[in-house]
């Protein structure tokens, strides 16, 4: 039997976990993003005091990238409040969350390192570590000049004796540039070229050479038939919608793309040409949802998804259609993950490529529908405003697992890809049906093993060796020979 | 004399934002020949030089036959004219002359329409009343509204308030007092006409509630787990959840419109339509509702907007509906309701109506009623 702190300490860390997955900084529909900003920061701080060691844990949790950097930065700064010990495992966890983040966010996170002045040794060494482990250090000179530079800066970086043909010249490219005649670096020559010479331009990254390309008024078509296979994948499938012939992707090439952003490609495209496409855009998106599935594809026996469709999932500016993503992209991982699968649009949609953001969030009769023949899992994806009438689908939820399922026969889990500020977390639907953050559908079925903890029967010491195995799972990926 | 209905709609479900709930009613099917549109004016009928404004108002537009009314702007014939007496035609209209269109006043202007309904100016020149009794039309100093965009928390809700399928219409709450009504004949008119609630006026007593309180309490769903024994037991409650709802709506929450009865002054007919204005005998400490209706041959609302009075709004609107009783005599007014006459123009006077009486009358009165 555990004690009440030990349940709060459980629900504290989950709490934390859910919104570190759904939070990602930008305005939700609901709210915006001051105040989403203000709520998180609060629950980092609160982490880091109370629980460090599962602080740091969280970065093996899945959590999205922008909160690992988060928790790397806080991390970084009061090095001086963790004991030896504490500081070795973190010095892990950072290491392989470096490792895993994307290129672009570590340099952002550099930079905030260089912002907020924490510049102790531990830090230094990190940012050392990583940037002296860089396969093409040349690449990202160009690419990321200004965060580069800034970071070289910043951990005292030995310019000169870095590793490879770039080492030698990459200190007059960032400081003295124009000034140090030809470089024997191809990129860096190019990126010299270019601030003059218009076929130059062509060689450089894409991001890089866009700035160029104004500067040379190079047309947006010229640019993009010339660049094409230097774009990288997403910067690819990012174009469709305004590149043109030139950057067009097949439905192989689609179906090799990460499922989320598949969806929302798909979901972006208007809907009448979505009814046109629909064998090749269903055929990409089947691809993808196997690819993701695995051998896990077919395993889960009877499932019944509700998909939430409401108005309320068309995000919001900067999220534009978020939620729904997440739903389509579910969808299909759903249809590849169960041997029986039965959608239930919220609005009554039967045709899952043509979804569109609309009506009311009536979540109650609709998990009454899935219950109608009782699934082995029922999944619910939905922000949580339930208001059709508010709070009818926590009470079905709660009279089904008491007085009609008490055994619990059909595991029912909720995810939710929108954080609610006010709420600090993710919206629940009721207190027996676990609740996860989802950012990507991609780590659904990892996100679904995680929730039985929310049930809010976990104590924090099962917690506690769940989350321990994971890290040293997750850590002895990292080193091989450590395992 | 009569009662306003919901009858042909269905009351679903509120959502709540803040302080402000916004209750959605439904239609089954929409009714048929009448559409409402944001009246702007066809781009055509503008002169192309200068600056021109054109106010936020509505267009309703009808078919003779009740077949369903084309998209606006696609009929190739459709003769147009507004009620506004300038265009009014002068001969009487034959039955050739067959209008299909009406334009609305803007709504944020509309409430000065509305009130002086409760009154004709006088008829009798009695000694006591100013020249200006008798040559104003309307109140010289219109009563204060405030924009929705002033009312806290009304954009955000309006803006996240997800509009059910079919529906047809919505009450505003603020703090749970009702604010006004919006109900449309068509799903795609009320689709349009939900952003421009924003743009309507709303009472002084709206905007402070608004001020005054941060949030109200969502009506959350409750089942009785003890009567669920089977899936088809949880989807009857779950149903009875829903009328619950919209009986203590229909029966609570909006009795303060729905229980007065109300005078219906017939403005114009249109087809089987005919354009209403309504109003309650004024009573004062009573929630107080005005505004337009279209009612369809059975008197149910295709259309209907309300805006709620304030206090002040009602005492004056009560003094001037006796005054027009008592054919504007002002002894008989006081003495029907039960007050001397100095204590009558004070009343006057608190209500800011003291312009209509000439100024030795007002001053004698007044400064008997100081003397007492």
């Amino acid at each position: 039997m555990e004690s009440v702190a030990d349940l709060v300490a459980a629900e504290d860390v989950l709490l934390f976990v859910n919104a570190a997955v759904a939070a990602t900084g930008q305005d939700e529909f609901h709210t915006g993003r001051g105040r989403q900003e203000w709520s998180v920061d609060f629950l980092h701080e609160y982490m880091l005091v109370n629980y460090r060691d599962l602080y740091a844990a969280a970065l093996a949790l899945g959590i999205n990238d922008r909160n690992k950097a988060a928790i790397v930065l806080r991390l970084l700064r009061t090095g001086a409040d963790a004991s030896p010990a504490q500081r070795a495992v973190e010095g892990r966890l950072i290491r392989r969350a470096l490792r895993d983040l994307p290129t672009s966010r570590v340099y952002r996170l550099f930079t905030a390192l260089q912002k907020a002045k924490v510049n102790n040794r531990r830090t230094r060494a990190v940012m050392r570590e990583w940037l002296s482990a860089r396969p093409d250090l040349g690449f990202e000179a160009v690419k990321y000049r200004g965060a580069f530079k800034r970071a070289a800066v910043h951990a005292h970086l030995d310019l000169d004796g870095l590793p490879g043909d770039a080492g030698a010249e990459v200190a007059s490219f960032l400081f003295a540039p124009m000034t140090s005649g030809r470089y024997r670096t191809p990129l860096f020559e190019a990126w010299r070229r270019a601030h003059f010479e218009r076929s130059a331009v062509f060689e450089l990254p894409y991001t890089v050479a866009e700035g160029f390309a104004v500067k040379h008024g190079i047309p947006r078509h010229v640019l993009l038939e010339q660049i094409a296979p230097l774009l990288t994948r997403n910067e690819r499938l990012r174009l469709q919608r305004s590149g043109g012939a030139a950057v067009e992707l097949d439905a192989a090439a689609l179906g090799r793309m990460p499922l989320t952003r598949l969806a929302a490609y798909v979901l972006a495209i208007p809907e009448p040409e979505r009814g046109e496409r629909r064998e090749e855009l269903t055929r990409a998106l089947r691809a993808a949802a196997r690819r993701t599935a695995g051998d896990r594809a077919g395993t889960w026996g009877t499932v019944a998804a509700v998909l939430d469709d409401s108005y309320s999932s068309s995000g919001s500016g900067e999220k534009r259609r978020r939620p729904l993503v997440v739903a389509l992209a579910a969808h299909y991982l759903l249809e590849a993950l169960a041997r029986e699968y039965r959608p239930l649009w919220l609005s009554g949609n039967e045709d899952a490529l043509l979804a569109k953001p609309r009506g009311v969030t009536a979540l109650g009769d609709r998990i009454l529908d899935a219950l109608e023949t009782p699934p082995e899992q029922l999944i619910v994806v939905s922000d949580g405003w339930d208001n059709a009438p508010a709070g009818l689908a926590s009470e079905v939820l709660r009279v089904w697992t008491t007085r009609l399922d008490p055994a619990r026969r059909t595991a029912i889990a909720h995810l939710n890809p929108v954080f609610d500020a006010d709420g600090i977390g993710v919206r629940r639907l009721a207190p027996s049906v676990p609740t996860a953050g989802i950012r990507d559908a991609e780590d659904l079925p990892e996100l679904v093993a995680f929730a039985r903890f929310d049930d809010g029967r976990a104590g924090i010491d099962e917690l506690r060796a769940a989350v321990d195995a994971r890290v040293e799972r997750w850590l002895a990926e990292e080193e091989p020979w450590a395992a | 004399m009569g009662r306003l209905t919901f009858a042909g709609l269905e009351t679903r479900p509120g959502q709540v934002w803040g302080a402000v709930r916004l209750v959605p009613l439904v239609r089954d099917a929409p009714v048929e020949g009448l559409r409402m549109h944001p009246g702007a004016l066809p781009e055509t009928d503008l002169p192309k030089d200068g600056c021109w404004y054109v106010p936020h108002g509505l267009t309703a537009e009808w078919t003779r036959d009740g077949s369903a009314v084309p998209a606006f702007g696609t009929a190739l014939r459709m003769p147009t004219a507004t009620v506004d007496g300038s265009r009014r035609p002068k001969a009487k209209p034959r039955f050739a002359d067959r209008r299909t269109r009406i334009r609305f006043i803007p709504r944020r202007g509309a409430l000065e329409t509305y009130l002086p309904l409760a009154f004709q100016a006088p008829a009798i020149a009695w000694p006591e009343w100013s020249r200006l009794a008798y040559t104003q039309s309307m109140l010289p100093e219109p009563d204060r509204t405030v924009s929705g965009l002033l009312v806290d928390g009304l954009a955000d809700a309006l803006r996240i308030f997800e509009i059910h399928p079919g529906q047809c219409g919505v009450l505003v709450y603020v703090a749970d007092a009702l604010a006004g009504v919006l109900i449309t004949p068509h799903p795609e008119d009320y689709r349009t006409l939900h952003p421009t609630l924003v743009e309507d006026s709303y009472g002084e007593l709206i905007w402070r509630y608004a001020m005054l309180h941060a949030s109200v309490q969502d009506f959350e769903a409750r089942i009785d787990a003890s009567l669920v024994d089977s899936l088809a037991d949880l989807r009857a409650q779950a149903a009875a959840v829903q009328r619950d709802w919209a009986e203590f709506h229909d029966g609570t929450l909006a009795a303060g419109l729905l229980d007065p009865e109300y005078h219906f002054t017939e403005t114009y007919a249109m087809a089987d339509f005919k354009l209403v204005r309504y109003r309650p005998e004024f009573e004062t400490g009573r929630e107080t509702h005005v505004g337009e209706a279209i009612l369809d041959a059975r008197g149910r609302a295709a259309f209907l907007q309300s805006f709620r009075l304030s206090e002040t709004q009602i005492r004056r609107a009560r003094l001037l509906q006796a005054l027009a009783a008592n054919e504007w005599h002002l002894d008989d007014t006081a003495a029907a309701l039960a007050l001397t006459t100095p204590a009558f123009v004070a009343l006057l006077r608190n209500s800011n109506l003291t312009w209509m009486l000439r100024r030795d009358v007002l001053d004698h009165n007044l400064a008997r009623h100081r003397r007492r």
